[in-house]
């Protein structure tokens, strides 16, 4: 029953990625921008999660949303200084101020800080089920079904709210939407909350999963979400969240052959073959450029 | 009593020149004055300090200071060596390879010093050996492990540079020799860090002593620092069934690996080295995990033996806390060279640099002494496990 354990592994370290991805895909699918400073938000997310339950003595529910609250309004004032001015400029200087903007942030915490790594206390019983043989702990279901419910609410939001609907006019043609009497800029940074409301979750549920939080943790996290968005379609939701358990469970895949060297190697080949083979995504639709 | 009185006065002046040096703006230069100051100075045996006092890894050095202080204190009050005092002239190397070969650079062609304790680092101590050699004062570095600070590349042995501390290799051994003899398992797994000389080194030594003890390595595996998911190479190694685990990392990973491992029900004695050694890593596993986990070390304050004992009574009443290794260390050196000026017949260097190649079963706190061919020391390493969070005194080893 291995395989059947590395597939929870794969699992639960995808549904992690998926949570990241999700923020990463709503950007770009709104203003076309490459967030890289996403994982930094995931990382400040940690922190005030980790900081409400061992600080303030919150429960697991509270640090949640309280790490969501606090990640949606840091995301929307990234927005806001960093990107806003840069909507007309070239997608080089807007791609280039995020990744000073992640340098930013990840240097001021350690600034605030120190670079040391953190416990992350325990604040959910952890019990193991035995599943066929394999063992299932209850943080790894916990982890599934909280990405499962942000999933659905995001969704939901996308599909049915007024706000969701303005997304989805802004993302097909923000000139036109703003004819329309769409507010863009409202628009813009409601997605901006609603993608680092997520990473700031994914942020908590990875501290309680794996323990070690520090200032420096959003840098992988946040490049293989960056894999996960664009091997799901790029700007596609429910890319994102196929994106991030395909990566996660061929990472563990790629570990339990023997090769755990490797698998950090393997996300960036998926990357690679993607962008030769399949640049638009598993859910992307091949649109002829017209010329 | 005069002598007490004596060994007060020159104790305030130290810590007073201390001060002094703390306070100039160049750490190398300030302590000069120290040597041309006393009239005493022709009867003190002068002995560098080149430490880590401040920068990355100041908590080793200034740890190593307080232990190499304890020593010089108790020695000198008991009358120096052959009548003559113990002074040291510290230097802050600032955790940096080029400030430690300015230091020693300073305190062997300046200040003339019979010998140099230091530094704690494996890295900072290379950097000074050529100019031990150069200048022919014996060098000791209390707390680098690295083969690499007494035999070079090419095989050469550094003649003038020596350690305290076992080198990192023969952690594996003794590892590999307790997991044979005391624990008695005849299968193991080897989990370490890949990007990590130190845990290379360590499973490598493992192996071979395990195996000589007759027991098989049943997978070896490994991962890559700054890692957070061992969730499936573990899944693997649950697969291969051994009945140990050897897991030579970092205290950051190993926590990860130790929680997730007992978290999936792998509940087999998981021992590291001196790399477990952190309060992060009972933070990070969680006490309960930690059982039946077992570590190597220089040293334990539990040990009872008598004179560890009296070693750390004497630490707690000067510093009001339990000593560590590395305090222990830095004391155990001043004694390792002081046991060779004395042999050497004085403080002359080259005799004490021969004197200290024929060491042979020194009592120190941090084991019985001796040194081989390498300048490597052959001693006793200590072993503790972990018990609800708490590191117990489980037995000493000798190699």
């Amino acid at each position: 029953m291995e395989w059947l354990q590395q597939l929870i592994n794969g699992i639960s370290l995808g549904s992690i990625y998926a949570l990241i991805a999700l923020g990463y895909t709503m950007v770009y699918g709104i203003i076309k921008l490459i967030n890289f400073a996403h994982g930094e938000v995931f990382m400040i997310g940690a922190f005030i999660g980790f900081y409400s339950i061992a600080g303030w003595g919150f429960g697991f529910i509270p640090a949640l949303l309280l790490s969501m609250t606090v990640c949606a309004i840091i995301g929307v004032i990234i927005e806001r200084v960093a990107y806003k001015r840069l909507r007309t400029a070239t997608r080089i200087a807007a791609l280039i101020t995020a990744i000073g903007v992640s340098l930013l942030i990840q240097n001021g915490v350690i600034y605030m800080r120190g670079a040391q790594p953190e416990a992350y206390p325990e604040v959910l019983a952890n019990k193991s089920y035995n599943l066929f043989g394999a063992q299932i702990s209850s943080q790894a279901i916990l982890i599934l079904s909280v990405a499962l419910v942000l999933m659905i609410i995001l969704q939901f939001i996308v599909h049915k709210s007024k706000i969701g609907k303005a997304m989805r006019a802004v993302s097909y043609d923000s000139e036109a939407a703003k004819l329309m009497g769409i507010n863009v800029d409202t628009t813009i940074s409601a997605t901006f909350a609603i993608g680092s409301a997520l990473a700031g979750a994914a942020g908590v549920i990875f501290g309680i999963y794996y323990t070690k939080i520090d200032p420096l943790m959003g840098v992988i996290p946040g490049l293989k979400a960056f894999v996960a968005a664009v091997l799901g379609g790029i700007g596609i939701i429910p890319g994102a969240m196929v994106g991030g358990l395909v990566l996660g469970v061929v990472e563990t895949f790629v570990s339990a052959l023997g090769f755990s060297l490797w698998r950090d190697a393997a996300a960036f080949v998926i990357l690679i073959l993607i962008l030769i083979f399949k640049p638009s995504g598993i859910f992307g639709k091949n649109t002829r450029e017209k010329v | 009593m005069k002598l007490k009185k004596f060994a007060g006065i020159f104790a305030a002046t130290t810590l007073a020149l201390g001060v002094l040096a703390g306070c100039g703006a160049d750490g190398g230069k300030s302590t000069d004055g120290a040597s041309t100051g006393g009239s005493k100075d022709s009867d003190a045996i002068k002995i560098g300090v080149n430490l880590e006092l401040s920068g990355a890894v100041a908590s080793y050095g200034t740890s190593e200071a307080d232990g190499i202080q304890l020593a010089i204190d108790e020695i000198n009050a008991a009358g120096g060596v052959d009548g003559k005092e113990l002074k040291i002239i510290k230097v802050d190397n600032k955790s940096d390879a080029a400030e430690a070969t300015n230091a020693a650079i300073k305190l062997t062609t300046q200040d003339k010093v019979v010998a140099i304790i230091g530094a704690a680092t494996s890295g900072a101590t290379v950097a000074q050996a050529q100019i031990a050699n150069d200048n022919k004062t014996p060098l000791i570095s209390p707390s680098g492990t690295s083969p690499t600070v007494t035999v070079q590349d090419n095989g050469d042995v550094n003649e003038f540079v020596f350690r305290t501390s076992f080198i990192d290799p023969f952690q594996g051994t003794v590892a590999a020799n307790f997991a044979a003899n005391d624990l008695k398992v005849k299968t193991a797994a080897i989990f370490s860090d890949n990007a990590s000389d130190y845990s290379k080194g360590l499973a490598a030594s493992f192996k071979k002593d395990f195996e000589a003890a007759g027991g098989k390595i049943v997978l070896e595996e490994s991962y890559l620092a700054k890692d957070s998911d061992f969730r499936s190479t573990l899944t693997n190694i649950k697969g291969a069934n051994p009945e140990f685990i050897f897991i030579p990392g970092y205290y950051e990973e190993v926590g990860l690996i130790v929680k997730q491992a007992r978290e999936m029900g792998i509940d087999v004695p998981l021992m590291g080295a001196d790399g477990w050694d952190s309060p992060i890593l009972i933070d990070l596993a969680g006490k309960e995990a930690l059982n039946n986990t077992f570590t190597t070390n220089h040293y334990s304050s539990e040990d009872p033996d008598g004179k560890i004992q009296e070693f750390s009574k004497k630490f707690e009443e000067k510093y009001g806390k339990a000593p560590d290794a590395f305090n222990a260390l830095g004391y155990d050196t001043v004694y390792l060279l002081v046991d060779a000026i004395e042999r050497a017949g004085g403080p002359d260097s080259v005799k004490i640099k021969d004197a200290l190649a024929e060491t042979k079963d020194l009592e120190l706190i941090t084991g019985l002494y001796s040194v081989d061919e390498n300048h490597h020391p052959i001693k006793s390493a200590t072993i503790l496990e972990y018990k609800d969070g708490e590191t117990v005194f489980k037995t000493k080893v000798n190699p």
